[in-house]
């Protein structure tokens, strides 16, 4: 290759401010900041400057003092692993915020998994929850990331969706079983989904036959 | 459970390290190489250069790794899809494609796929794994019409940057001399746009890329594919337009047409904007629906329509033939079909 381009994204050294596992294999990383943002936004952010980066959304307002970040361990990861034992006053390097996945003016629905519920945290403590409904779901309890966030700032408009046991304030069953079956379906109005793929595309298929146009869905998956 | 390793994938350092583990002698590394990539046998007794002990050694820890279509459907006009099982029993596509002056197979570089493009019936699996550089080696040398094909282009499962260090490998095995020795030039491959992982592979490799274009516009390209809220198209062509190619490596974009979509005069502005000053060619594909997409194809006449414009804006495009539409040859039915998905591990 008669190459000439060797513009990458630029990764910048970030300190590590702390570093906390949540429930197990799952973290939140507090990363220092070095621009402003646009809720829903994610950074890259690799080991070595050279490595090829990984892509994390920003899990915090966009007034948050630092740049927050939520990632689950993957085992067979190039990143996640060594990610999971930095400490405060290690150095990641990291992008400036960027991506298009940012909030809209129209009525919303957000549909997150896993780690997929972080733009919408950043959005949340960005005071940009009003005229959304948040459909989150888990298989556990304690994996409704950042739940009391949203229970304070969305009240009745925060629903949790758990499938592996009941307890106060959890729907117990799936979010494509409610969507399947729901009667406050609109086709008029956004639908924001950010998880895995096959959250995504099943989600979004159901929409689709619930007569949502496909215009009005937009997804973030995770790679 | 045969736990075997595979020794097809190995490069020849790997297989000296194999040789090494089992203090046989070090040439045995590019006697395997050879039986492995240039012979194509599938077993190791038929390594009839090597003694039967290192056979036997051999045997005992590793196997040729070759996999057998489990299912084949032949079309009218003699398009042919392979199902390969795949490991934890899920199963990939290839698709073979003969035409008078070449013939092409299609091969998947992942099981599933991770990327949600809206009319893709691969991303209705979501994504199962990773495929090994052996795996898709495999596909190309385990189908009938191995020692026929001519071309070779990564389009089928799977995004091939996501899975960049298996597609690299393969495609050194597949071009190096003590490999399959196929020319770079005779191998095209496909990404949606994960720029990082497209750099690299401009950088490491001397294959055709093929972007997958589909709108010029960024609000309809973010619903047709999610990876536009992150990789722009704008940015991948500006990406694109820091390197020089050269006059024998090509760059195209691959441009499915919906009807009353992305086929008005609109996106012929668009697309040529866009590209403007690059390169390039454009394929435009009949789209083949799948189940439950609001999407439907454009008409015939309408693509041509479409192509001669471009054309008459300078940028060489073409209409692919349709091939296979009794087997629905576009990857992922068959194998979604075939697919079981464990509903207790979902969180949704």
């Amino acid at each position: 290759m008669s190459g000439t381009g060797r513009r990458r994204i630029e990764l910048r050294p970030a300190a590590v401010i702390s570093n906390t596992e949540i429930v197990h294999g799952v973290y939140v990383m507090e990363i220092e900041k070095h621009s402003d943002f646009v809720p829903g936004q994610l950074i890259a952010a690799a080991r070595h400057p050279d490595d090829e980066p990984r892509l994390y959304s920003i899990a915090c307002g966009k007034d948050h003092p630092t740049l927050r970040i939520l990632y689950d361990v993957k085992p067979d990861g190039v990143l996640t692993p060594a990610m999971a034992v930095m400490k405060s006053g290690d150095v990641l390097y990291i992008s400036s915020p960027f991506g298009r996945f940012t909030r809209t003016p129209e009525n919303s629905w957000w549909i997150a998994t896993g780690t997929g519920i972080a733009p919408f945290v950043s959005m949340t403590e960005s005071g940009e929850s009003a005229n959304r409904t948040l459909l989150h779901g888990a298989r556990y309890r304690d994996n409704f990331f950042f739940q009391d966030l949203f229970i304070e700032r969305m009240e009745g408009r925060y629903l949790r969706f758990c499938t592996g046991e009941q307890g106060p304030g959890l729907i117990e069953g799936r979010i494509t079983s409610y969507l399947k079956e729901s009667n406050d379906i609109r086709p008029e109005i956004k639908y924001y989904l950010c998880g895995s793929a096959d959250m995504v595309v099943e989600v979004r298929d159901i929409l689709l036959q619930r007569g949502v146009p496909f215009d009005n869905i937009i997804a973030e998956i995770y790679f | 459970m045969d736990n075997r390793e595979a020794l097809l994938g190995k490069t020849p350092e790997e297989l000296r390290q194999v040789v090494e583990e089992l203090d046989l002698p070090g040439f045995t590394a590019s006697q395997i190489s050879n039986w492995l990539y240039q012979k194509k046998v599938a077993g190791i007794e038929e390594m009839t250069n090597l003694s039967k002990k290192a056979r036997a050694m051999l045997q005992d820890k590793y196997v040729v790794g070759r996999t057998t279509p489990s299912r084949v459907q032949t079309s009218v006009d003699g398009t042919k899809k392979y199902l390969f099982p795949a490991h934890r029993n899920l199963f990939i596509e290839s698709a073979y494609i003969p035409e008078e002056n070449r013939k092409t197979l299609c091969v998947s570089s992942q099981v599933g796929c991770k990327m949600g493009c809206l009319f893709c019936m691969t991303g209705k699996q979501g994504f199962q794994a990773q495929l090994s550089a052996g795996e898709i080696i495999n596909q190309v040398l385990s189908i009938e019409e191995s020692d026929q094909l001519s071309n070779l282009v990564y389009m089928g499962m799977g995004e091939p940057m996501d899975n960049l260090d298996q597609v690299l490998k393969s495609l050194q095995i597949l071009t190096s001399e003590w490999g399959m020795g196929w020319s770079p030039r005779r191998i095209n491959v496909s990404t949606i746009g994960v720029i990082p992982a497209m750099r690299r592979f401009i950088e490491e490799s001397e294959a055709h890329l093929a972007i997958s274009l589909h709108s010029p516009f960024d609000e309809e390209r973010r619903r047709l594919m999610p990876i536009q809220q992150v990789y722009s198209i704008e940015n991948v062509v500006e990406t694109l337009m820091e390197y020089n190619f050269g006059r024998q490596r090509r760059i195209s974009f691959e441009y499915i047409m919906f009807d009353g979509l992305n086929d008005t005069p609109n996106h012929v502005k668009g697309i040529t904007k866009l590209l403007n000053g690059l390169r390039c060619r454009i394929n435009l594909i009949k789209f083949h629906s799948i189940p439950d997409s609001p999407l439907k194809g454009t008409p015939p006449e309408r693509m041509q329509w479409f192509a001669d414009q471009l054309n008459k804006k300078g940028i060489t495009t073409t209409v692919r033939r349709s091939r296979g539409e009794d087997i629905y040859a576009a990857c992922g039915l068959l194998s979604t079909k075939t697919l079981v998905k464990k509903e207790d591990n979902k969180d949704f």
